[in-house]
Formats: C-alpha cells, structure tokens, sequence
C-alpha cells in the first residue's frame, strides 16, 4: 500500500501472557479474579531475600509457541535484569531475557484478504509481568496479583505494510496461541498486548523512518484503526516539513487518534545484567523434539487438509480453523456423519448462529458434536427430512437430548411409503379440487408448488418431500 | 561439662540424654548475653521466645521424638538472613521494623536440627565492610581487646563465639566477611563452596558471591553446623544437588602425603610482622607433619580485589533496588504525600535509609552497569574472573589445599581505617579470590600476636573438597598456639 507516495513499515511486539497455573518464578497462583493481592507471597512482593525459581511450564509454553512460529530453539538462553524504578515493580528489576532469548528467527504465515503474507519473528522471549497501580485520589494503590505472571513477548521484523496486515498477524498469534493453549487470548483481560511501532518512508527510500510506538492497544480492530491513524498523522508531518519524533504513544480509541505518552529522549538506561539468582536455561534437543511431537495440528495446516482430504472449499474451511475448539468440534461430527460438507453446514451455520445468539463459547454447546454427527446420518439415511432436521436441531439445543430420542419421542420419522404418501395426496386433491381443475386446465400456472406445501402440512413435514414430487406429478398428469 | 566451652556435639549429647535441659542451656546463655552484650555490642535483637523454644525441644525430647543433631543448641544469627518474626535490619536503618513473615532456608534447617535462635547479631550494613562499622546499631567490639573492631561484616557473629554468648553462629561472606572477623576474633569460620548453602532468606548483598557459613569455636563444631545447613533447595536454583557429605565424622588430623599449595604471587610481602610469622609457623607445622608444601601459580589473584568490587557493587546496586520505601522497611516521612513526585519520593527515602558506604557501593555499581561501561567493567570482571577459576582449577590439579592468610594484619583499631575505604578494601586481598571462583574457604586461628590478638590461616580447597580443607584445618587446629586461650573479656 502506499499512501500519497509514502510506504508505512510496521512492526509489532505482542506480550503474550502464558495460561500457566503459577507464576514465572514462584508457586503464587496466577487466577485473574483474585482480590488484591491476594495472589501475593513474599517471593511476589520482592521481599528481602527470597529468590526466584524457573517455572517449568512455562518454558514448555515457550518453547512450543516457539516451534509453531518456526523458531529455532536456543539450547542456552539467559535471564537478565532490567533494571529501573516503579511503583509496582517489586524487585526494582524485572526479569526477562535479553541478548539470548529462547526463541529466535521464526516465520508465521497467514491469510490478508485472501492473499498468503508472510513475517519474520525476530526473538520471543519471556519475561515476568509488574504489578499493577490504581489511581485514586491522593492516593496509589498497588496490586501485586500480575507481578510474575509469565509473558512471553513476540516480536516481528519490520515486515508489515499495511494496518490490515498487522491487525491479521494479530489474529494468527492469537490463533496460534490459542491452538497451543498457552494463553487464552484475552486482549480485554490483558492476556494479549500489543504494541506497534510504525514508521513512514517515500515509497523506494532505503531508509527507515523514524518509527513510533504506539503501546498497549487492546483489540486487533484498535490495533488496525490506530496504525491507520498513526499513518496518516505521520505523512501529514512530514508533508508539512516536519521531523518525526521518536516517541511512545497510546490509542484513545473514544478520540479516535494516538496521544503522545513520552519521548524517547529520555529512555532509560536499563543497566540489563544477566540474573545471578538463575543459571542460564539449558535446554535439550530431547526436549525440543518432546515438545514438537506434542504440538497440534496448526490452523493453516488443518484448513488445507480439510480442503484435500474432505473436499471443504476454502471459505468453510478457513472458518471452521478459527479455533481449535470449532474445528474439533467440527471433525468429530463429521466423524460420526461421514458427511464433510453437510457437517460443515450444520456447524457453521445452525450451531454457531445459535452460539452467537446464546453468547456462548464452542466447549459450552448443549449440542455434542456426536449428537450433531448422528443427526446429519438421520438426513442421509432417510430417517428425516432436512427441514424435519431443523425441528430436531432445535429440540437437541433446547434438551440436549440425542436426535434419536427426539425423533422418536415426537413421531417425526419421515413417510418413505409411496402408498401413504398417496393416500395422503388424495385427500390434499379432494380437498382441493377446484384447484386441480385450474392446474390441469393451466388456468392458473404455479400451483404446483402449493399442493407440494399443502401435502407437507398435512403430513406434519414427515413426508419424503422427494417421493411427494414424484407422486404429485403423475396425479396432476 | 562447663557449659560455655562445650562443643555442639557435646550439648546436643547432654540435651538429649537429659543430663541438662534445653532450658537451662538456654537459661545459661542468656545471662552470658546480657552481662556481656553491653561491652560488646554483639546482638542487636533478642529471641523472646528463646526459653519456649527451648522447654519445646524438652518436650519432644521426653516424649521420645528425634530432635536433630543440634538439640538445644543456642545459636546466633547474623542480621543478614531473615527469621520469621524475628525484626532482620541487615544492620541498616532501611530494614529497621522489618520483620520477615519467613525463615531462611539455613535458618529454617538449624531449627529442624533442634537449634535454639537466640537473636540477631550485628553487622557491617548490607554486608558492606571489614570492620563492623558502616552496621545502623553501632560497632561492634573485638571481645580480646574492646578498642579493637571485631572484623566485618559478621563481626557481631564473630564476637558473640569469641565471647561464648551464644554456642554457635551462622554469619555470611560475600569477599572475606565470614574468615576475615573469624581471623581477628579467633574462632573458626568457614565460607562453602557456592551453591552448597541455600541463598533463599538470606538477604542478597552480591548474589553470585554470597554464601552462609558456620562461625564457631572448633573445626568439628563447623564440620557439624555444615551438615545442618547445606544441600540442595528447591527455593534455590544455585544450590547444588550433590549430597551432603558426613564431614564431622570424617575429620582426620593425619595429613601426610598431602600435597599444600601456596600461591606464589601472595609471596610479595607487605604483611604484618606477626602474620608473617603466623603464616611462617603454619608452613613449618605442616610440613613437620607430614604434607608437601608446593608452589602454585594463581597470578590472576592480583586482579581478585578489582574484580570483586566491579562484580560485587554491580549486583549490590540491583539487588539493593527494592528497598524504595513503597512495600515494607523504612519511608521517609512526607507531610503531603499527593505532592511528592516519585523521583522524590525514592530519592529521600533512599538518601536517608542507607548509609555512606552502601551509597557508594550502589553508585559504584549503577556506574558499572550502566550502558557505555557494561563492557568495560560488568563483563570484562566476568571474563577476568573465569581466567581467575580456571587457575585455581588448574593449581587444585597440583595440590590438595591452598594454605594462605587470611588478611594483611589482626584486628585494627575502632575508628583507624574508616576514612580511608580503598585500604579498607584492599584488607579483602586473600579472601576475595575464593568467592569469586565459588570455592570453599575457612580461616582456623593459628598464631598470637604480640600485642595478644589472634590471627588466623586461611584453607582453600578445590569446589565442593570441603572435606580436605577441613582436614588440614583439623591438624592446624589441633597444635594452635590459640587454643585454650580466651579474650579478656570473659
């Protein structure tokens, strides 16, 4: 994309916070509706003496959300203090990695517009979050529950170009994270944050712009908006002759712009040493190849078999991959079916239009996918009608009862029987015939469709609408 | 038994079969405490509960249960490692109404061995000295002459054991501060190979130099306290998880055939008459009983002193950063809190919390770490001081123990070296070395000086040989000139 002659370069740094049960370097539970301070020992509170221990899931985290993005794992990687002064930063450091992170030189692959884009991940490396400050009044109060809570923070190179690119990586990492289960994914909780760094250049300069960081933008939509913005704000400047400052801005999403927070000017040196409480983080390659093994099958991955192997198109299959828990759902009903496509229909359509109605998550469906599954073979099998389906998809959400009860409990077998399904179609014709007599003598042309509707309401929906139109012809001949 | 001279071994023994009670020890020492803590400034907190603690081990011992090795043992513990609900200022007005909701791990395990904590010995603050003067409470005296200091930064340690107020003491040595006052105050005092004691607790001046050790009366009663403290924790991830050795019972005063070195480069004279001779005498004695002398090369020791204070004000900067007034220790007081400004507000309380000497060391150290000098300094000590372990490692190939002093002269007066902080520093020339490579170090007294002060020898051996430097220690010890003498304080 280039803009009034300009190329935007955007990076992104995601701090992703990993879903383990302690935190980082203590056994403190990391719960995020605990009252303040409540998940605070003194290890948390950086009391004199207290050391930190590695937490081991959380390397696991790390190291599989590093294999998913293509990473090469460091078999050595070190914990460094950086330091500098907070309220709410207990130890006056923090611990993070920082010349020999564990992850390093990734790609992710993923969909804009259509289109296979590709970024390079520079490192990701882990961290502990700091705590929290809450404002009020005259006062600041602290809440320790998120100091030490792991983070590991992914970082791009410049290899983004447009808004809708960054937001799109975004929504990959967030994919991906959430396939592995290492982090829930929740921006609004502050599971996920992003910070973007945009800069601008004259399309074909060999420079980089100045670049500007805009931090902590809490949706992927914020995240497109706000780069948007930031695009704009910058060429303007620069059209106008000015310099861009290196600064840290934030999105004020109800103004609809980026502020400035701070300049860069006076960035504080961080004095990083690496951490003697911790011996650097060996790794084996046993381990690595452990975890790789374990790895699910990724959402690009799964979203191509489902187009090779069971014949989706694209579009079903890039939306049933949108999380792990769509897309099991999805290969266990069409398990049972053995029926790709009509398992894809029922599931993208009637369940989740149903889920979004309920607001409710995949895992929480009153319908099983088993359930699902055995439904679509009653379709295929003859035992009913699809629009007979839609009664049983309804009952199955409501109760949460197997189509099989359903059907039976109700009487709502299809009529497969010709001479019923005659008998019944005489009694429509009876009724009717002052209209047989406009259809046979072509007085009135789309009649047809009516003695069809007709016949079905009379049969409660059970007759084989198929044998109804076979049968109706050679009556109204 | 006369209860202040006896061994650890010897009360536990008597505790246990109840020849005496864990309250009467505890009894004994607390008068010794009060008639003789206010000469000396030793203790800076008492244990209310000591007597409790005490009639507690009684009554597990009546009812049969296995109490530990150390049964009704009365220790001290330096200020440095944190005991539950016992204030731990790590001699410094910043922590002054700390008290800590936990034990230090070296803590926690000398009570399992049945230890009775009678209160917290005084120091150098934050560790920061040679000589027990820069400690909030006051100086510390040296109980063989009170106008003397005691050594620093366990001086309260070593005096409280010099003194016999207490049976045993634990202090910690980040350069010297266990050898150096055990030296000036003659008792034995020993600093275990890094990773052998458990750092959680311990409040951290320099983290990859600190380390917990014995300050005691005797080689075996060190030997005994080691086997309390030491081993693998899981609070700690630099602990070793090589088992714990059972060195007291192992203790052999037969060193013939062993081979000891003696560090050539420290042969350049500038020692004290009477060290000199210490150190002389301590060759001769060796060698007289059976052990090799043999000439090593450790030339990098020349930079040990540098070094040490790069590596040890760099990560004292950061590790003392946590004490901003904000969580726990001491605020300065603002009257309108709203109009402070954080720079202000850590500013004040910071300058008012610390004293000189941590002061410098934390500017020291920023300046160290900060950027434009990381290489020059932080990083560039990092390499000097591999250099400096593979040379002892190579000389440990030649020779089962290093024989050295432990400092440059006895104890100095109070007050004489104050003002001048880099001869002060350059008393840590023959300890620091140890700390820096992580090996085990001990000083055992060995000679008198003229004026009747205790000097002590130094014991290196290779990481994780604890027991050859304590053997050697044990032959030394077992022909001192300082034995059976005692300071004039008692």
């Amino acid at each position: 994309m280039s803009s009034r002659g300009y190329e935007p370069v955007i990076g992104i740094e995601i701090h992703v916070q990993l879903s383990t049960k302690s935190k980082m370097f203590c056994a403190d539970p990391t719960t995020f509706d605990a009252g303040d301070n409540e998940n605070v020992s003194p290890i948390s509170a950086g009391m004199p003496g207290t050391l930190p221990v590695v937490n081991k899931k959380a390397i696991e985290y790390a190291i599989k959300t590093g294999l998913a993005l293509g990473c090469e794992i460091r078999k050595k990687s070190v914990f460094a203090r950086k330091n500098y002064f907070y309220p709410d930063l207990p130890k006056g450091y923090q611990i993070s990695q920082y010349d020999q992170p564990i992850c390093e030189s990734g790609t992710i692959t993923f969909k804009v517009d259509g289109v296979d884009k590709t970024v390079s991940i520079t490192r990701a490396h882990l961290e502990e979050d700091a705590g929290k400050s809450n404002h009020s009044g005259d006062y600041t109060l602290i809440n320790l529950n998120r100091a030490g809570i792991p983070l590991l923070e992914i970082v791009t190179g410049p290899d983004m170009r447009t808004p809708a690119e960054a937001a799109e990586y975004g929504r990959a990492v967030r994919q991906i994270v959430r396939y592995l289960d290492v982090c829930d994914g929740n921006l609004e909780e502050g599971s996920m944050r992003c910070d973007c760094n945009v800069s601008v250049r004259k399309v074909g300069a060999p420079q980089f712009g100045t670049k500007v960081e805009i931090k902590n933008v809490n949706s992927f939509r914020f995240v497109e908006k706000a780069i948007e913005y930031e695009i704009e704000r910058q060429i303007d400047a620069l059209e106008r002759g000015e310099k861009i400052v290196q600064e840290t801005r934030l999105w004020d999403p109800d103004k609809n712009r980026t502020v400035s927070m701070r300049a860069k000017e006076d960035a504080q040196d961080y004095r990083y040493f690496p951490d003697p409480d911790l011996l650097p983080l060996i790794v084996t390659e046993a381990m690595v190849e452990g975890f790789r093994k374990e790895l699910p099958e990724l959402p690009i991955a799964r979203a191509k078999r489902f187009q090779a192997e069971q014949g989706l198109p694209e579009y079903d299959a890039l939306v049933l991959t949108t999380e792990k828990a769509l897309a099991d759902f999805y290969e266990e009903t069409a398990k049972e079916s053995k029926n790709f496509k009509a398992s894809s229909n029922w599931v993208m359509t009637e369940l989740l239009r149903e889920l979004n109605n309920a607001n409710k998550d995949i895992t929480d469906s009153p319908i099983k996918p088993k359930q699902l599954g055995r439904m679509v073979a009653l379709i295929d099998n003859g035992t009913i009608s699809g629009k007979i389906a839609k009664t049983v998809f309804q009952e199955m959400w409501q109760s949460g009862k197997d189509p099989e009860v359903i059907v039976k409990e109700k009487g709502l077998v299809q009529i497969t029987d010709p001479a019923a399904i005659a008998k019944i179609i005489d009694e429509v014709l009876a009724a009717n015939a002052q209209n047989v007599e406009d259809h046979k003598s072509g007085k009135k042309k789309n009649l047809f469709g009516f003695f069809v509707g007709a016949v079905m309401k009379a049969s409660k929906g059970q007759a084989n609408p198929e044998l109804v139109n076979q049968i109706l012809l050679e009556k109204l001949k | 038994m006369e209860l202040t001279f006896a061994s650890l071994s010897e009360i536990s023994d008597a505790v246990k079969s109840k020849k005496v009670s864990a309250k009467e020890v505890t009894a004994h020492f607390q008068s010794r405490i009060q008639a003789l803590n206010p000469k000396l400034n030793a203790f800076t907190s008492l244990n209310q509960d000591a007597l409790k603690d005490a009639e507690a081990i009684d009554a597990r011992i009546a009812k049969g249960e296995n109490v530990g090795a150390l049964a009704g043992v009365p220790f001290g513990i330096k200020e440095m490692l944190c005991t539950k609900g016992l204030t731990t200022t790590a001699g410094s007005k910043m922590l002054s109404n700390f008290v800590p909701p936990y034990d230090a791990t070296v803590v926690a395990r000398l009570k399992q061995a049945g230890v009775v904590v009678m209160g917290k010995l005084n120091q150098d603050e934050f560790a920061m000295g040679s000589s027990n003067e820069t400690s909030f409470h006051g100086n510390v005296k040296n109980p063989w002459d009170l106008e003397r200091v005691p050594g620093g930064s366990s001086g309260g340690s070593a005096a409280a054991q010099s003194a016999r107020l207490v049976a045993g003491t634990i202090g910690t040595d980040t350069g010297g501060s266990i050898r150096q006052p055990a030296s000036f105050c003659g008792i034995v005092g020993v600093k275990p190979t890094y990773g052998r004691v458990s750092r959680y607790g311990i409040i951290a001046f320099a983290s990859s130099l600190d380390q917990a050790g014995p300050m005691v009366s005797s080689v075996q009663d060190a030997a005994l306290t080691m086997e309390a403290i030491c081993g693998h924790d899981p609070m700690d991830s630099t602990t070793s998880q090589k088992a714990v050795p059972q060195w007291s019972k192992n203790i052999s005063t037969n060193i013939k055939g062993m081979k000891i070195g003696v560090i050539k480069e420290y042969m350049k004279g500038g020692l004290d008459a009477d060290v000199q001779k210490t150190f002389d005498d301590s060759l001769e004695t060796l060698k007289k009983m059976g052990a090799e002398i043999v000439e090593v090369s450790v030339s990098m020791t020349e930079f040990a002193v540098p070094i040490y204070y790069l590596v040890a004000t760099s990560e004292a900067s950061s590790n003392l950063a946590r004490y901003d007034g904000v969580r726990f220790g001491y605020r300065s007081e603002f009257k309108n809190l709203s109009s402070i400004d954080l720079e202000d507000f850590y500013g004040k309380t910071r300058g008012e919390g610390f004293g000189n000497e941590v002061k410098r060391r934390i500017m020291l150290g920023t300046y160290c770490l900060s950027s434009g000098y990381y290489d020059a300094f932080y990083n560039k000590a990092g390499q000097v001081r591999r250099l400096l372990t593979n040379q002892y490692l190579a000389a440990f190939k030649q020779c089962d123990a290093i024989v050295s002093p432990v400092t440059t002269s006895p104890a100095f007066k109070i007050g004489e070296l104050v003002n001048d902080p880099l001869t002060m520093y350059l008393n840590d020339i023959f300890t620091t070395s140890t700390n820096l490579a992580g090996l085990p170090g001990m000083s055992v007294p060995f000679g008198m000086s003229k004026a009747g002060l205790p000097i002590g020898i130094q014991l290196t051996a290779s990481h994780f040989e604890e027991q050859k430097m304590l053997n050697v220690a044990a032959a030394l010890e077992s022909v001192s000139p300082v034995k059976g003498k005692n300071p004039h304080v008692i």
